[in-house]
Parts: C-alpha cells; sequence; structure tokens
C-alpha cells in the first residue's frame, strides 16, 4: 500500500545513523607513495603496496593522520593518546590485500558532535548530532563491469579493475543514532552532512566533491512506533552522492520501511543502494550470515600516539566553526535570512568575504556575485569558482562605482570582459573605452534635448510631479548610452525643472 | 577435548575462500582436535591483568612525508597480471557488491 | 676453493689470488654436480649472477673501494623479492612471478656487490620445520640424503653446508634459519625483530618474520648479518638504530666474566640424549674459557608453542588472502563465465599446500568472533609473559643458552603425517621470535646414536646482537681446536668436492 510522508510520521519515529567517508586530499595514498591526483590513466598511481604485491609493506602518511586530527577536533572528539591500525579481513577484488587497513576498537578520534539548524514550521531549530568515531583507513580501487547491462555489476561477464584509487587516504565519520529528529529526519541528515562538507571544506583536508566520491555518504534508516523506545530493524543505504539525495534516500526508506511495517512484514537488515534516476533504493547483496570481518590489529604498523602538544598545536590552527562564521558574517554585513540563505545555497560565502575583505562594500559584493556572475555561470554552465573573475577584480569595480567612474550599467560591461578574459577591470575599461559622462556641460545639453523632446512630461515636473523625472532621466541615459552617472543625471534634471 | 566437526571446517574454508574437497574437510576435522587441544595451553594461565603484545618492540608513531614517489609504469603493476585489458586487470565476474 | 670460508674468499678476492667471475663458476659447477641430490635450489640464476661477478671484477679492477663480502656467492631464501627472478616462497600458487621490485634485503646485497647465485628451497610460505611442504618437491640433507636439512630455510641451510655457496639468506619466524642450521652442522643467526627490513619478505607471520644469515663460520655469518641489518624507511616496524658491531664482536672471541644462563625449561624430557650430551660439553667449554654459568627461570616457555601456533597462524590467514588469483600468480577455474569468487576458491585450493592450509584454516578459526579472546586474545597475553622471563632472565645473565633443536635431523616423511611432533621440532626456538629478541646456532658437534650435528642456541636481548657473536666465536674457537677443524669439513663429499 502506497503511503504518503505524512502518513509515516504520524505513526513512525525515525531513527537515523550516518556513515560519511572523505577521501583525504593528500599528494600520497595512505601507505604508499603514490600521486593521489584523479582522472590518472588506469594503473598509473600503484606500487607493490597499493598492488598488495608479495612482501611490500604499509608506512603511514603523516599528513593523513594530522588531517584526521584536525577533523576530529573539528567535530568537538576526543582524541586518543594511542591508537591502533586494525585488519578488516574479507574477499573482494577490488581490494588488493583482501583487507583493508582501518581502525576497529582504537579509533584516533571519539565522541564528538556537531550542531546544525534546519527550518522548521516553528522557524529555525537546533539539532545536536552526536559523533561516534572519527577514524582512518583506505579507499579500493575502481571496477568497470563489462558485458550484459552497462556498467552494472549484475549480468555482467568480466570486470576490470584499476587500482589507482586503491589506498588513498579515507576518514570514516560515524554517527551515533540520531534520535528525535520526527519528520524533520530527512532535513537534519542533509544539514548534517552540508555542515560536514563545510567543516572539512574549512580544515581544507579534502575535496569534499561528492559527485567525484571524495565525499560519500551511508545512511542508515529505522523505523519504530512513536512513544516505544523499541529500535526497529536499520536498512544501510551506501555512497549517497549528493546533498538533495541524502533527503531523498531517507525519505524513501522512511516510507519503505512504513508500508512493510503497516503489511506486517518484516524489515530486512540488508544493504541497499541509492538510484539516482527513481530516487528510490534496490536490495545490494543480502548477507546470509553477518560477515565476520576477524579484525585483529594490524602487525605491519606501530601504534599511534599523537602527544598532547601537537594536538593542541592543531587545535589552535583550526579554522573557525563554519556555523558560527556564518552568524558573524551576517551580523557584520546585516544580511536578511533570505540573502544569506541564498548566499549559502550558491556557494559564494568564501568569494564575498575575500571581496569584502579587498575592501567592497558587503551589500555591494553579496549583489555582484549571486546577481551578475551567477547568471553568467549559469547560461554558461559552470561553476562560479571556473569563472576567471576574482575577489580583487570585483572590489576593483564596486570601488570605481563608488568612485564615480563606472555607473552600474557599465561595471556590468566591465564584468563580462573581465569574464570574456579581457583582463583586470582597468583593462577592460581602458580597452572598450567605458567611461562616465560626467561634464555637467554635455549633460546639460542632454537634458534640455529631452525636456524639449517630452516637453508635456517636463511639465508635469515642473507642476510638482517628481515621480514622472524617471522617464526624462531614462532618456537622458539612453542619449548619453548609458554613460552618464543617473543620480547626477537626476540632480541637474530636477534643477533644470525648477526642483 | 576440543573438537571442530567437518561443517565447522566447511565454514572457515568459505570464510578463507578455500574450496576443499569433502576429503580434505574430514580429514582437517580430524586433525583439529589435537591441534586445538595443544594451542589451548593459553588458556591454562590466568591471564587477568596481564597486557596482550601485538608487537614485540615498543615503537610508536612511525610515519612518512606526505611525498609523492614514482609508481610502477603500468607494465610493471600488470607483469604478473592471469589477464588483461586496456590497461587493466581483467578478472571473472564480480558477484555481489563492494563494503 | 668452494670450501673456503667466505672471509677467506674475500681475501682471496681483495689479493687477486682469484677472480670473482672463477669463485662464482666454481660453486655453479657445484651446484650442477651436487643440486640434483640435494635439491637446494629452486632457480639458479647462473648467467646474472656469472655478470654480476664480472661488474665486480671490473670494480676491483678498476681500484674501486668494494664491500669485503663483493663478489662473494650467496644462495637466497625463494621468500624475498628480487626483481625479475622467479620468487615464489617455495608455493605453486606463485609459480612463474618475477617481482617487479627487490626487497631490500635485496638491495643491499646488491649494493654490497655480492653475487646471487639463485632461490633456495623452502616450506611453502615459510611454513615448516623441514623444506618438506615445499611445493617444489623437498630439500634434502647433505649430511644424509635420507634425511631432512629442518625447515624452512632448508634450501639455504643446505646449500651452504653442501658448499654450493659460502653463505646464504634465511628467514626465521620460530626457528626457522636457526632450526635447519643446526641441523646441517652451520651456523644461522635470527637478528633482532626489526633489525632487518622486512620490505620484500613475503610475510608468513608479520610479528615474527626476521630475514637473517647463514654462514659455516661465525665470523661469516657476521658479515652477511651485516650487509642486511639497518633502518629502513619503508618497513615501518624497523628499528631506526645503528647496526650492532657484530663483525669485530665476531673477532673478539672473548667470553671471559661473561654470565651464560641456562634455561631450565628448554632441555630434559624431549630432548635427544645426543644433542644434550653435547650441549653440556659445549657448557663445559665455556666454563674453561672463563664464562660463569647460571641457570635461568622461565615458567612461561611451556605455553610458547601454543602461543606460536595462533599467532602465527592468525596473521598468515590475512597475510595469505592476497593470493586471489587476480593480480598475480595462479589462476584456476575460469571457465564457462566462472565468477571470480569461486575462481579464487580453486586457485587456492590448487596453489596452496596442505600445511598453508591447515595454518589457514587454523588461524581463520582463532581469530573468528567468538573466539579471538580465547584464542589470538590470550596468546598475545602468553607473549607478554615471554616477555617478562626473557627480561628477568637477561638481569641475571649476558645471554641465555639452549640447545637449538631437541632432535637432530630427521627423516623424510618420518612427521609429515603428524602435524603435531613436527610442530615440537621449534619448541625451542620459538620464545625468541614470540620476544622479538636475536638468536644464534652453531655447530656443538656430532650426536653420538646417529652421528648427526647438533646445534646450540645462544640468545641476547633486543639490539644486543653483538653478544650472539661474542660468545659464538669464542665457543666455535674451542670447538674447532677441539676438533681439530671445522665441523662441516667432516659432512659427506656427496660425489662431488675436489
Ligand atoms: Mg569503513
Ligand atoms: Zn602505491
Amino acid at each position: 500500500m502506497a503511503l504518503t510522508y505524512d502518513d509515516v510520521i504520524s505513526k513512525y519515529e525515525p531513527v537515523l545513523g550516518l556513515e560519511v567517508h572523505v577521501e583525504l586530499n593528500t599528494e600520497s595514498k595512505m601507505f604508499c607513495s603514490c600521486s593521489t591526483t584523479f582522472g590518472a590513466e588506469p594503473n598509473t598511481q600503484t606500487c607493490p603496496v597499493c598492488l598488495a604485491l608479495p612482501g611490500a609493506l604499509p608506512v603511514v602518511n603523516a599528513t593523513a593522520i594530522e588531517s584526521t586530527i584536525k577533523i576530529g577536533l573539528a567535530l568537538n572528539c576526543q582524541i586518543a593518546p594511542y591508537s591502533r591500525f586494525a585488519r578488516k579481513n574479507y574477499f573482494y577484488p577490488d581490494m588488493p590485500k583482501n583487507f583493508q587497513i582501518s581502525q576497529y576498537d582504537e579509533p584516533i578520534c571519539f565522541d564528538g558532535y556537531v550542531d546544525v539548524e534546519i527550518e522548521t514550521e516553528e522557524g529555525p531549530k537546533q539539532f545536536r548530532i552526536e559523533i561516534e568515531r572519527v577514524h582512518m583507513e583506505e579507499d579500493t580501487g575502481k571496477s568497470l563491469h563489462v558485458g550484459g547491462a552497462t556498467g552494472r555489476i549484475h549480468g555482467a561477464e568480466y570486470s576490470l579493475l584499476d587500482y589507482n584509487r586503491a589506498g588513498i587516504p579515507l576518514v570514516e565519520i560515524v554517527t551515533k543514532i540520531v534520535p528525535g529528529t520526527g519528520k524533520y529526519a530527512p532535513e537534519v541528515a542533509k544539514a548534517y552532512v552540508a555542515e560536514l562538507r563545510d567543516i572539512l571544506r574549512g580544515l581544507k583536508v579534502s575535496d569534499v566533491k561528492m559527485e567525484q566520491g571524495s565525499l560519500r555518504c551511508d545512511a542508515n534508516v529505522s523505523l519504530r512506533l512513536i512513544g516505544s523506545d523499541v529500535l526497529g530493524t536499520r536498512s544501510e543505504t551506501k555512497n549517497v552522492n549528493s546533498l538533495r539525495s541524502v533527503e531523498r534516500a531517507i525519505r524513501g526508506e522512511m516510507i519503505r520501511h512504513a508500508e512493510l511495517l503497516n503489511d506486517g512484514k518484516k524489515v530486512k537488515q540488508e544493504t541497499r543502494h541509492f538510484q539516482e534516476d527513481t530516487g528510490l533504493t534496490r536490495s545490494g547483496r543480502s548477507k546470509e550470515q553477518a560477515e565476520d570481518y576477524r579484525y585483529f590489529p594490524e602487525p605491519d604498523l606501530v601504534p599511534v600516539a599523537p602527544d598532547a602538544s601537537w594536538i593542541e598545536t592543531l587545535r589552535a590552527a583550526l579554522p573557525e566553526r563554519p556555523s558560527l562564521r556564518r552568524k558573524r558574517l551576517k551580523e557584520e554585513w546585516s544580511v536578511p535570512d533570505k540573502e544569506m540563505a541564498a548566499m549559502i545555497n550558491a556557494d559564494v560565502l568564501d568569494i564575498v568575504e575575500s571581496t569584502v575583505l579587498l575592501g567592497a562594500d558587503p551589500t555591494k559584493a553579496r549583489t555582484w556575485w549571486l546577481g551578475e556572475i551567477s547568471r553568467i555561470a549559469n547560461e554558461k554552465e559552470t561553476a562560479i569558482a571556473d569563472l576567471s573573475i576574482t575577489p580583487a577584480d570585483v572590489a576593483e569595480i564596486v570601488a570605481l562605482v563608488a568612485a564615480g567612474e563606472l555607473t552600474d550599467k557599465l561595471a556590468r560591461q566591465v564584468v563580462e570582459g573581465v569574464i570574456a578574459g579581457e583582463g583586470k577591470p582597468s583593462e577592460v575599461v581602458a580597452k572598450r573605452g567605458i567611461k562616465v559622462v560626467n561634464d555637467d556641460g554635455a549633460l546639460m545639453a542632454a537634458i534640455e534635448k529631452v525636456c524639449a523632446e517630452q516637453a508635456e512630461t517636463a511639465d508635469k515636473v515642473r507642476n510638482g510631479h517628481v515621480p514622472a523625472a524617471g522617464a526624462l532621466i531614462g532618456a537622458v541615459m539612453k542619449e548619453t548610452k548609458g554613460q552618464a552617472d543617473a543620480a547626477r543625471v537626476r540632480e541637474l534634471l530636477l534643477g533644470h525643472l525648477g526642483h | 577435548m576440543s573438537s571442530l566437526s567437518r561443517d565447522d571446517v566447511a565454514k572457515l574454508a568459505s570464510l578463507a575462500r578455500i574450496e576443499m574437497t569433502e576429503e580434505e574437510l574430514v580429514n582437517l576435522a580430524s586433525q583439529f582436535g589435537s591441534i586445538l587441544d595443544a594451542v589451548a595451553r593459553v588458556q591454562e594461565l590466568n591471564l587477568e591483568g596481564v597486557k596482550a603484545t601485538s608487537h614485540p618492540q615498543p615503537i610508536e608513531n612511525i610515519f612518512r612525508e606526505d611525498v609523492v614517489q614514482p609508481s610502477l609504469t603500468p607494465e610493471q603493476a600488470l607483469s604478473g597480471a592471469p589477464a588483461q585489458e586496456d590497461q587493466r586487470f581483467r578478472v571473472p565476474q564480480i558477484l555481489g557488491e563492494a563494503e | 676453493m668452494i670450501k673456503k670460508t667466505a672471509a677467506q674468499m674475500s681475501a682471496s678476492l681483495t689479493s687477486g689470488e682469484t677472480t670473482s667471475v672463477a669463485l662464482t663458476q666454481s660453486h655453479l659447477d657445484r651446484i650442477n654436480e651436487v643440486d640434483s641430490k640435494v635439491k637446494a635450489f629452486l632457480h639458479v640464476d647462473g648467467e646474472n649472477a656469472l655478470a654480476q661477478a664480472a661488474k665486480v671484477d671490473a670494480e676491483r679492477a678498476a681500484g674501486k673501494k668494494l664491500h669485503p663480502l663483493a663478489g662473494v656467492p650467496l644462495a637466497l631464501k625463494d621468500v624475498l623479492a628480487q626483481e625479475g627472478v622467479p620468487t615464489t616462497a617455495g608455493s605453486k600458487i606463485l609459480q612463474g612471478w618475477k617481482p617487479p621490485y627487490d626487497s631490500t634485503v635485496v638491495s643491499k646485497l646488491k649494493q654490497a656487490g655480492i653475487v646471487i647465485l639463485g632461490k633456495t628451497n623452502m616450506d611453502e610460505f615459510a611454513m615448516g620445520s623441514s623444506t618438506e611442504n615445499s611445493g617444489y618437491g623437498p630439500t634434502f640433507n647433505p649430511w644424509d640424503l635420507t634425511r631432512t636439512p629442518g625447515g624452512s630455510s632448508g634450501g639455504s641451510a643446505a646449500a651452504v653446508s653442501a658448499f654450493e655457496a659460502p653463505i646464504a639468506v634465511g628467514s626465521d619466524t620460530g626457528g626457522s634459519i636457526r632450526q635447519p642450521a643446526a641441523l646441517t652442522g652451520i651456523v644461522g643467526v635470527r637478528p633482532t625483530y626489526g633489525a632487518v627490513s622486512r620490505y620484500g619478505l613475503i610475510a608468513y607471520s608479520s610479528s615474527l618474520d626476521q630475514a637473517g644469515p647463514f654462514g659455516r663460520t661465525v665470523l661469516d655469518t657476521a658479515m652477511l648479518h651485516e650487509v642486511m641489518a639497518g633502518h629502513d624507511p619503508k618497513d615501518a616496524t624497523s628499528i631506526n638504530a645503528a647496526v650492532p658491531n657484530v663483525v669485530s664482536a665476531a673477532r673478539s672471541a672473548d667470553v671471559k666474566g661473561k654470565k651464560i644462563g641456562v634455561i631450565k625449561q628448554l632441555q630434559g624430557s624431549g630432548y635427544q640424549a645426543g644433542v644434550l650430551a653435547r650441549f653440556n660439553e659445549s657448557l663445559d667449554l665455556l666454563a674453561s674459557l672463563g664464562a660463569e654459568i647460571v641457570e635461568v627461570d622461565c615458567p612461561s616457555f611451556e605455553f610458547a608453542l601454543a602461543a606460536y601456533y595462533l599467532i602465527a597462524p592468525s596473521e598468515c590467514s590475512s597475510n595469505l588472502a592476497r593470493f586471489d588469483a587476480m593480480r598475480y600468480g595462479l589462476r584456476t577455474g575460469d571457465d564457462n563465465g566462472a565468477s571470480a569468487e569461486s575462481v579464487m576458491n580453486a586457485t587456492r585450493e590448487a596453489g596452496f599446500g596442505r600445511e598453508v592450509k591447515r595454518r589457514i584454516i587454523l588461524g581463520t578459526y582463532a581469530l573468528s568472533s567468538g573466539y579471538y579472546d580465547a584464542y589470538y586474545g590470550s596468546a598475545q597475553k602468553i607473549r607478554t609473559l615471554i616477555i617478562e622471563d626473557y627480561k628477568k632472565a637477561f638481569t641475571q645473565a649476558d645471554v641465555l643458552v639452549s640447545p637449538t633443536s631437541p632432535i637432530t635431523a630427521f627423516k623424510i616423511g618420518e612427521k609429515s603425517e603428524d602435524p603435531i611432533a613436527m610442530y615440537l621440532a621449534d619448541v625451542a626456538t620459538i620464545p625468541v621470535n614470540l620476544a622479538g629478541i636475536c638468536g644464534m646456532s652453531l655447530p656443538a658437534g656430532l650426536a653420538d646414536e646417529d652421528g648427526l650435528p647438533v646445534g646450540f642456541q645462544i640468545m641476547a636481548p633486543a639490539m644486543q646482537d653483538q653478544r650472539l657473536y661474542e660468545v659464538g666465536s669464542a665457543l666455535e674457537a674451542a670447538l674447532v681446536s677441539k676438533w681439530g677443524g671445522h665441523l662441516i669439513d667432516q659432512v659427506p663429499a656427496l660425489g662431488g668436492a675436489k
């Protein structure tokens, strides 16, 4: 029986658990010195270690440890004074050693939290997501399935393996179970992943590109009857690869579970795969018996025991927490909620801040990035960050406008020119011969011409109907090819008509 | 007297990805009793409060700098491959999804 | 020429009395002559060996400063990766595999200009004490071709005792250098864990494995030890400290005033009478040289064998998971749309021998949830107790001693059907591995009842490897003067030697 989301939440309470895997942006892999560059030719970034050739041994990447500690600190975690790597044993062709070096009962970071805020019907509401652990592990290779349905594992005749990705450092961030989100579960999950992404980006430890797989989310969902404290059976949805999908996957799983439960069926504890096209999940491998990973301490590696002074140095260097930063910027810039949300959605907060730090007025800076520049990016179907216009350019343009050397309209031409690669704003101004007419004589000539042409309107203004001046100003601007300063035109015009 | 049944051994063999013959399973099951008796001696002592040693030398914090070194060439990487195609390792069809 | 020690060969090369090419060729000839009987080698690399020898000769002629062992031939246990040379670890699953890289030990040998004659036979993945578990057939003991040379480094030990090579590299996880050295009448050393890089050593049990040298004399063994040891950033468990000066220790031959601790638990019942007789004679000799003999108590050693046979199989069950037919090595059963999983299953069934499978299954069991604490966990705690026993014993003595093996070389096939009996062969050597310390075996004479070599084991604390050589060389000198020559001179000629 098809249920609506409202049906589900009227009867059940969702319990979430989120596991996020983050690929660190180190230069070299976790346990060997192969490059981590994305998109290289197959098997060009492999060595005896990451191919698990007989005899090869792992050595830990120092930067990966440091990044993991930074992540733990940013997530309010305790940092273990002593932790170890462990082997997680299972056979799979994309994992050369047939064990993953991971961490088991001794993760490097544990017991943290992240606060997220979402919009609810009752206004903004904060949820605390508790972090159980942050641990280090390594990524697997990539398989290409050939024959049968395209790219699908089922029905493939054989597979081709590329181990370039094998051994790239991964950090796994696991939440404790998250109860109490009620109908907002999907939004809370999305906000959590978004917050995590912002934190990681702020730490500069990962590219956090969900579409490239450098941030991957597994969502555990279970339902229990409202009022009950018995946890339901959970399903684990793998590799949900966009923020929107996090929300959709959880909503979809809540409905699927509720339908099963309402029909008196059982939810199977299983791995499911989110399907971008339908927004539904499909069953993955069902495990007849719980996999026995036979974890044991990795004998090829020695313990990680970060000393307190190292941890404190890292803690002192942590960047401002994204949520606090947003709050601060909102106040400093006096931005309305809606505009703040728009900036966050469009991912322009950093770039606007840089522009402001270069001296631009916050409102002006925001308007340029969120308006004209976003529009051009959309038109070109590219990311704002990939356009060849910098905060310095925008700050310069804002300054030119403030100095009266450009009108807003002219400034738009300059922006266009900078993006077209014509150079810095000043160069575009020079090359295109863009100039504000601020010769009062020339302006007066244009004003007199327009007033003569539109005598009726001019009379209205003379007789006190000032709003009618707009049409005249527009005509003067047109007459001066947009190069006049509208404010000055207005001033001269009104004076000319006796105001 | 410890023991493992033929089915216990079969389960372990499947975990270890070894397709054993019936004869091997039965033989191994019959040997396991005495082997387990021998190794179960580790349980004879009272080990409460004794720390486990997983590594003989007390060393910690051995790291390498995050610096890229040359990888193998793809020819070297694939030199031992039982089958290859398009500079990738060719393997039989994989059933079941990754972890 | 092949009967000389490595040190003597080094002197002959330096003086110009011979060339490395001549020396290498005479060893290749010897191999050609006797290895069909001994079967020490899995792969003889004559062409490369001669090329390497010629290179050293040219460098010497050009006046380049060379390592003392430059140009001296060596036999390499097939457990170490050597670029472009078949490396199998004695297993069918790696038949034909040629590593695209050198192990650190091989790099160091090459750097010293040592000539690698070829790869020697071993128990598959170093699991065994007789070299009968090789996927390529057994090696035979040069003292009696119906007997095993011990193992797992039986090929290397047999090569040295059959004069096919003056020195050899082995690896010792539970006694795999010391026990075959004892059974073939030569010297073998297991260095301190972490002193020799494990990079490129095909892993059996990561926390126990250690490569080490074989020689016919204590000094030769020390010279090779010095080449192999040293910190390696590619091995995270490698000790970052200076290598003890083992060569000068081997030349010192001085035990006056040294305290020598006899381990109470490593003698008595289960030890062959002839083994105990030679052991006690050696103790008397040491006492006569001015050493003080004391008895030490190591009560946890009684449980060492049990702990070892949990730890080593557990680690190996994981270490050997990579042999899965996907990237290298054997692949079988790949037909009619077989799945990757079924190909893995079939390949591992076909490629691994009986003992390897037995240990993988045992390790899989010991690590599985529900059994971990009782087996693997307890074994790791026993390990702690053994370390503490050693610590205490080393406050009472500078070195500890015992017979290396409770028995002399046994007949081929004698123990291969009884795993427990075979495991007992390592009862005296295993504690060293569990504690990560160092140990040496050197010849103590022939047992009266069977005329076969007996090994005398010396143990020293971690990174005190020089003590093995100080005591070992003193005992060796006393024994040689008593016998009027080295024990190895009594090995049968095998119909070859001149
Ligand atoms: Mg994980
Ligand atoms: Zn690599």
